[in-house]
């Protein structure tokens, strides 16, 4: 039933500083509406091409469009349909929570109400206080309250958890969802990976300028990625590890392998969104610089399905 | 027309240009007088100096006194235009330049930047800031001078006409030359180590704190380039008496020149600041 354009379309994007590649050729789109989680080790490209699409950096080449303009000639209007929390922010901060957001409320033609974002985004207590006293993760939240003022249809979000206390990070989650279910696209860029799953619909991942898997958050890295593993010692005390999709028939010929004794240290392992993703910018760091081009590879990544090695703790 | 509305979007009027720059000006004024670095070293500096050469200097008796010590004015009235000059080139051009270059630094701007705020209304919230806090700063310094230092203040009205329109081409003057010079600094710590010598020697050369008749020749003219010494001469027009002309560079006020450079300086600003101004440095 999709006949909305998509928000965000991004085709053969590059950029370069000097001679240096920093993105080379991504491709992805994001749906109205979607949460989409831009992931990838430091220095891979996403902030710089998070800028590109917010309209703070000019890009070398490729086609970009978010919300239907392109990002380089955004004017105010485009600008006031956005939301942009940025990854840093180290302001002088002289002026109150309610005051700042009341101020910035000021420049968007429907923004949300003050009192309720100050309440969603859990700075009540602090609502009077000035930003400049507040602790780091308080100021995160400060940060994520101005970029949501101005009901964005489209969030960015670089990085928002920084410095949050889990009980902080659930209060986050639990306001971006409400986000989402009014229909917000976001894109968001993380290094906790269970953030990525408690949010995203579809991520990409990014590393080394290149786009290297993307897909929904349930099924990337390929359906490999995810059979489970299953790792017990064995009589000469090493681990030993078997990749299987029938994790039970393993465990239970090894029982029988050791006339019904019980297996030592035995886990079934269903690797998590983080242990994906290791593989996957792992795999791609061992492919040599400008041959890993395509999307979805498992070329180059060792073949976990079998190793033995020596335990360390023994 | 496609029912693809995503999200319920009322259509308001998005805010206007002039609205959004005064509620920056209220915003940005409230923001100067919470910042104490600001107060101390733009604010309340020309009092500060004013009470140093009057407590130093007024024992030496009265500035143009006759040989027999009679006529003349006292120190605090010879260097209150003076003051009033420095205190407008300090909320312009140190006061913007040192804010808008930390701004730059510390992200400010680049948040600015992400938001529908036009920058003509960020302009004008820096500009207004400008002229409340200057209008504040000239308006407590003559209540210190009338009441504290019993300097007594002009009564012709023609004297406060020449004192409005040159505090009004002065400090928009400073305020543009403020925001071009922000450009200048590399980062915003640096940015009091750049602006200050800048404004300080200004001060020095253009008669704020030396009686400008006294300095060399070559220095009066390298003064004449700059804006402050026209806006300290503006000044002492309105509040020394007519005897002291004489002494200026050509023996008489000239308003005109005054005009002049400020009308000059006004329109340079305008320019670096419109051509220097970004809300984030461009990357390569």
């Amino acid at each position: 039933m999709t006949s909305t354009p998509p928000a965000v379309q991004v085709r053969d994007l590059q950029k370069s500083y000097g001679g240096v590649e920093a993105v080379r050729g991504v491709s992805f789109s994001i749906a109205a509406g979607e949460t989409f989680a831009l992931l990838g080790p430091n220095g891979a490209g996403k902030s710089t091409t998070i800028e590109i699409l917010e309209g703070y950096r000019a890009r070398s080449g490729g086609e970009v469009s978010v919300l239907g303009t392109d990002p380089h000639r955004g004017g105010l209007e485009w600008k006031a349909r956005l939301g942009i929390v940025l990854q840093t922010s180290n302001e002088s901060g002289n002026a109150t929570v309610t005051e700042q957001l009341r101020h910035f409320a000021g420049f968007y033609p429907h923004p949300r109400d003050v009192d309720e974002v100050i309440d969603a985004a859990g700075l009540r207590e602090k609502a009077k206080t000035r930003v400049s006293k507040l602790s780091g993760g308080q100021r995160r939240r400060v940060d994520v309250a101005l970029g949501i003022i101005g009901r964005p249809e489209l969030l960015f979000l670089d990085e928002p958890t920084t410095g949050f206390d889990p009980e902080a990070r659930h209060q986050f989650w639990h306001l971006i969802r409400g986000l989402k279910a009014e229909g917000t696209t976001i894109l968001l860029t993380t290094h906790y990976l269970d953030e990525a799953a408690q949010l995203g619909d579809r991520a990409g991942i990014i590393a080394g300028g290149q786009l290297i898997d993307i897909g929904p958050l349930d099924k990337i890295g390929g359906a490999d990625a995810r059979v489970p593993v299953v790792r017990w010692r064995d009589g000469n005390g090493l681990v030993r590890e078997e990749r299987t999709s029938r994790p039970a028939q393993v465990v239970a010929e090894l029982v029988r392998s050791l006339n019904g004794a019980e297996p030592e240290d035995l886990e079934v392992i269903r690797p998590s969104l983080e242990d994906v993703y290791l593989s996957l910018v792992r795999g791609h760091e061992a492919i040599p610089a400008g041959t890993g081009a395509a999307a979805s590879t498992n070329d180059g990544r060792p073949d976990p399905s079998r190793r033995t090695y020596k335990d360390v703790r023994a | 027309m496609s029912a693809t509305v995503s999200v319920a979007r009322p259509q308001n009027k998005a805010p206007g240009t002039l609205a959004l720059g005064l509620s920056r000006i209220g915003y940005e004024t409230r923001l100067y007088f919470r910042s104490p670095d600001t107060l101390l070293f733009t604010f309340f500096f020309p009092f500060i100096m004013l009470g140093i050469f009057t407590a130093a200097f007024s024992s030496s008796g009265n500035i143009g006194a006759n040989p027999d010590g009679t006529g003349g004015v006292s120190v605090g009235t010879y260097y209150l235009p003076g003051m009033l000059a420095a205190g407008m080139l300090l909320s312009g051009v140190q006061n913007l330049a040192v804010d808008i270059a930390g701004e730059k630094s510390d992200g400010t701007l680049k948040r600015l930047g992400g938001t529908p705020l036009s920058p003509l209304s960020y302009f004008l919230g820096k500009i207004g800031q400008v002229f409340v806090t200057a209008i504040l700063q000239a308006g407590l310094l003559l209540l210190v001078a009338r009441l504290v230092l019993d300097i007594a203040l002009p009564t012709e009205p023609e004297k406060w006409a020449t004192f409005a329109w040159v505090f009004v081409f002065g400090v928009i003057t400073s305020a543009f030359l403020g925001i071009a010079l922000a450009a200048v600094p590399r980062s915003g710590r640096s940015a009091t180590a750049v602006v200050a010598p800048v404004v300080l020697v200004l001060q020095f050369i253009s008669g704020v704190y030396l009686q400008f008749t006294t300095l060399p020749e070559w220095m009066q003219n390298l003064a004449s380039i700059f804006p402050l010494k026209w806006m300290a001469q503006g000044m002492r027009s309105v509040f020394l008496p007519e005897s002291f002309a004489v002494a200026e560079q050509s023996g008489t006020w000239d308003l005109p020149w005054v005009a002049g450079a400020l009308g000059i300086w006004l329109v340079l600003g305008l320019v670096l600041s419109r051509v220097t101004f970004r809300w984030i440095r461009r990357d390569a």
